[in-house]
């Protein structure tokens, strides 16, 4: 008896770890691979991985145990959260929505625009900057749903050609239309239209952060799925605004939190991060808990399934497009209003390559909300380790892009993991 | 009595608008005191990469398999085509090496996403994204600079035409079309390859394997690819710096796009958007440009508009084979 629970438990897992087991090969490969360029170019691997790892505030003396440092990797994870989430949703419908790149630009624009140029009361301003955002990134990922609707035309093309079209036009408008006191940046942030820097000292800001955020899914995730009802409607209704008052609740206990034992050092880590986050769970809500996202995962899983089921196709498509301009519309506001600068620079040197290795964040993820999160937090400790890569080791810090790349390349191959075990039968 | 009717497919009435607008263009820019033979010559050398790019890229679709990593292959073989060029000593050596290097990213997408049955489109971007850390990185670690200029001796030397000086490999991309067009269309290697994307389980059936078919097309996607790549360092502007190629491997793409598949209509396509390039350029630096900035951003946008529209209106889904980026499997 005692002896089957270790082997119930490895079946378990072997069941239900495969996708983990594909994303964490995927990660190694990726980070052998980068040992392996900088081994072929006379740098020591192992310090290479050193200063990963000081990239999430491990290995660093810090006197508040490297938070600061995993502060920036959150701060660098948020964007990709959003994109990643961009991808995921498409994924979930079956498409290829690489349009987040473009729609980051957009989303950021518009961002900057509200928040440099209207003068709107505290308080709402910070609202409608990230509503204004997030409706012009579903405003452009509209183009691409509506030209699949309408004339069939494949997402990765128009896509493609719609992330181009976006870099010029946000291009010309920050250096022509939103362009503040100097010419390379676009205007300030009004004071009341900023995100709230989190405090970046304090152990305790942090560790509330952290906590708040694991509370708020811990509560989320009792209070929908562990709590017995039989029929929506009003109870639902109840349980989502139970939901809306966590989230604010731990914004306002944060806020005090922040102010009272939080020091600004010049971080980067802004509130938008539990936009971010309250956006993947509702988005996972969405998906797995109600009708219409059930529909976007049929026509994904089984479009014929879904057509026979009555189910409208083009419907769910431009809802899945919709949701993933939002999101990644939100990722443009999240990178055009940060500190320093408060506004984004007219080479969008800022926007560049989100919605690109958001594709991979997500497929790390395994394309599903939840999972976007740790994943993207990867991303995120990995983007900023670029420092210490530079600082430590003297290499460039674009190494780091080229890890991102090959963990995306491994995690196209879905046999990779397959076929190794298969050559390991083999070999027995 | 029946009129016979002519029948004009689109697309070629669509090159065929193109390219009277072109020359109406050229018609007008003499009379406003522009030097066409400076914006012709511009064109002809934006368009050297996206041609060699988007030949390749058609016989790669045309095959079944989309390889969108295009723009990565472009920036590693520009960097490691002047790698080759000074090692070796030979500008053309540079290009030898440049098209190597686009061959192996070739053969290893082919490897992935015909053996290992990858998703394409994925696999793509991470190439994008991988070239796009690895360029500067390369850069950093090995000339410890941002920015290289390439020597003079290492250059492709120019060659004097009428209209001024050109590369010789300008003349090479356009015999690469020709040439590829005639194989894709009037050879049996060519209905092989068609047939690949359109029908694989015929090619196998008929006794051909789909996979070699494949893995060669990618290898000579990602070799033409990566010649153009050199051609932007050595032949070209003389420098590799960041983001070299400033997005063209995606024009390639909105190329393919837009020509619909077809090597030689690619080569139109590519020497269209050149030559809105080239006038973007010049209209840029015109004095009567700052009343209306907008109009040379535009020009930037119109290599990704013009395609957009025209699959959107005129040609639909209709050119792409019907196994495009699904791996085959035998049965």
């Amino acid at each position: 008896m005692i002896s089957k629970v270790p082997s119930a438990l490895l079946s378990y897992l072997r069941e239900n770890m495969r996708p983990l087991v594909e994303s964490a090969f995927a990660i190694f490969v990726g980070l052998v691979v980068g040992g392996l360029i900088l081994l072929v170019l006379h740098y020591n691997p192992i310090d290479g991985y050193v200063s990963m790892l000081k990239g999430f505030g491990i290995f660093i003396e810090q006197r508040n145990f490297g938070l600061t440092e995993f502060a920036y990797a959150l701060a660098f994870a948020t964007p990709y959260m959003l994109t990643a989430l961009t991808f995921a949703v498409g994924m979930r419908a079956g498409l290829f929505n690489i349009g987040a790149e473009g729609q980051v630009y957009i989303g950021g624009a518009a961002a900057a625009w509200i928040a440099g140029h209207f003068a709107l009361p505290v308080g709402f301003h910070v609202f409608a900057v990230t509503i204004i955002a997030m409706l012009a990134g579903a405003l452009w990922a509209l183009i691409p749903a509506l030209l699949k609707i309408r004339r069939g035309v494949h997402e990765v093309i128009s896509g493609i050609m719609l992330n181009w079209i976006a870099f010029y036009l946000v291009m010309y408008l920050a250096i022509y239309h939103l362009s503040g006191k100097y010419a390379h940046l676009t205007a300030e942030a009004l004071p009341t239209a900023r995100y709230e820097v989190l405090g970046m000292v304090g152990r305790i800001d942090l560790i509330a952060m952290i906590s708040v955020i694991l509370a708020v899914c811990l509560g989320v995730y009792i209070l929908l799925w562990r709590t017995r009802v039989s029929h929506i409607g009003f109870i639902q209704r109840w349980r989502m605004m139970l939901f809306g008052l966590i989230v604010g609740g731990s914004y306002v206990a944060f806020a005090y939190v922040n102010q009272h034992f939080g020091k600004l050092m010049g971080g980067n880590l802004t509130t938008v991060i539990y936009v971010a986050i309250a956006l993947c769970v509702g988005v996972y809500v969405f998906l797995w808990r109600m009708y219409p996202g059930y529909e976007i995962r049929l026509v994904g899983d089984n479009p014929d399934a879904a057509r026979y089921a009555g189910i409208s196709i083009s419907r769910a498509i431009l809802l899945s497009f919709i949701i993933g301009g939002l999101a990644a519309g939100l990722a443009g506001a999240s990178l055009a209003i940060r500190p320093t600068n408060w506004g984004f620079n007219s080479t969008l040197g800022d926007f560049v390559g989100y919605g690109f290795v958001g594709i991979g964040v997500a497929l790390v993820g395994r394309n599903h909300p939840i999972g976007i999160i740790p994943s993207a937090i990867f991303f995120g400790g990995l983007e900023n380790s670029g420092r210490y890569l530079e600082a430590d080791l003297g290499v460039s810090s674009e190494l780091v892009g080229g890890i991102q790349g090959i963990i995306i390349i491994a995690m196209a191959l879905p046999l990779l993991v397959l076929l190794l075990a298969r050559l390991r039968r083999k070999a027995k | 009595m029946t009129i016979a009717r002519i029948h004009i497919p689109r697309r070629v009435l669509v090159f065929t608008i193109c390219l009277v607008v072109i020359v109406v263009l050229f018609y007008l820019l003499e009379h406003v005191g522009i030097s066409t033979k400076e914006v012709a010559r511009g064109a002809l050398f934006v368009m050297t990469p996206l041609t060699l790019a988007a030949v390749g890229e058609c016989i790669n679709e045309k095959a079944g398999l989309v390889n969108i990593g295009l723009e990565g292959i472009f920036l590693l073989t520009a960097f490691f085509g002047v790698y080759g060029a000074v090692h070796l000593g030979s500008g053309y050596g540079g290009l030898l090496v440049g098209s190597l290097v686009g061959a192996l990213i070739g053969f290893i997408f082919g490897i992935m996403s015909v053996y290992g049955r990858a998703n394409q489109v994925v696999a793509g971007m991470g190439i994008n994204v991988f070239a796009g850390g690895m360029l500067l990185f390369l850069m950093m670690t090995i000339w410890h600079a941002t920015s290289y200029e390439v020597r003079p001796e290492f250059m492709i030397s120019k060659i004097s035409t009428p209209l001024g000086l050109l590369s010789p490999i300008i003349f090479v991309a356009i015999a690469i079309a020709i040439l590829f067009h005639i194989i894709l269309h009037r050879t049996f290697l060519g209905i092989k390859i068609r047939a690949a994307g359109e029908k694989p389980e015929a090619v196998d059936v008929g006794g051909k394997r789909v996979d070699r078919i494949r893995m060669f097309t990618c290898i000579l996607g990602g070799g033409l690819a990566g010649l153009g790549g050199a051609f932007f360092s050595l032949g070209w502007l003389g420098t590799v710096v960041k983001d070299i190629s400033a997005g063209r491997g995606y024009i390639a793409l909105a190329c393919v796009v837009f020509a619909g598949l077809e090597p030689l209509y690619a080569l139109a396509a590519a020497f269209i958007f050149g030559f809105v390039e080239a006038l973007a350029s010049t209209v840029g630096i015109m004095p009567a440009a700052h009343a209306f900035p907008f109009l040379g951003y535009f020009l930037l946008m119109v290599p990704y508009i013009v395609p957009l529209v025209v699959v959107a209106i005129f040609i639909g889904r209709k050119p792409f084979p019907k196994a495009s980026g699904r791996p085959y499997i035998r049965e």
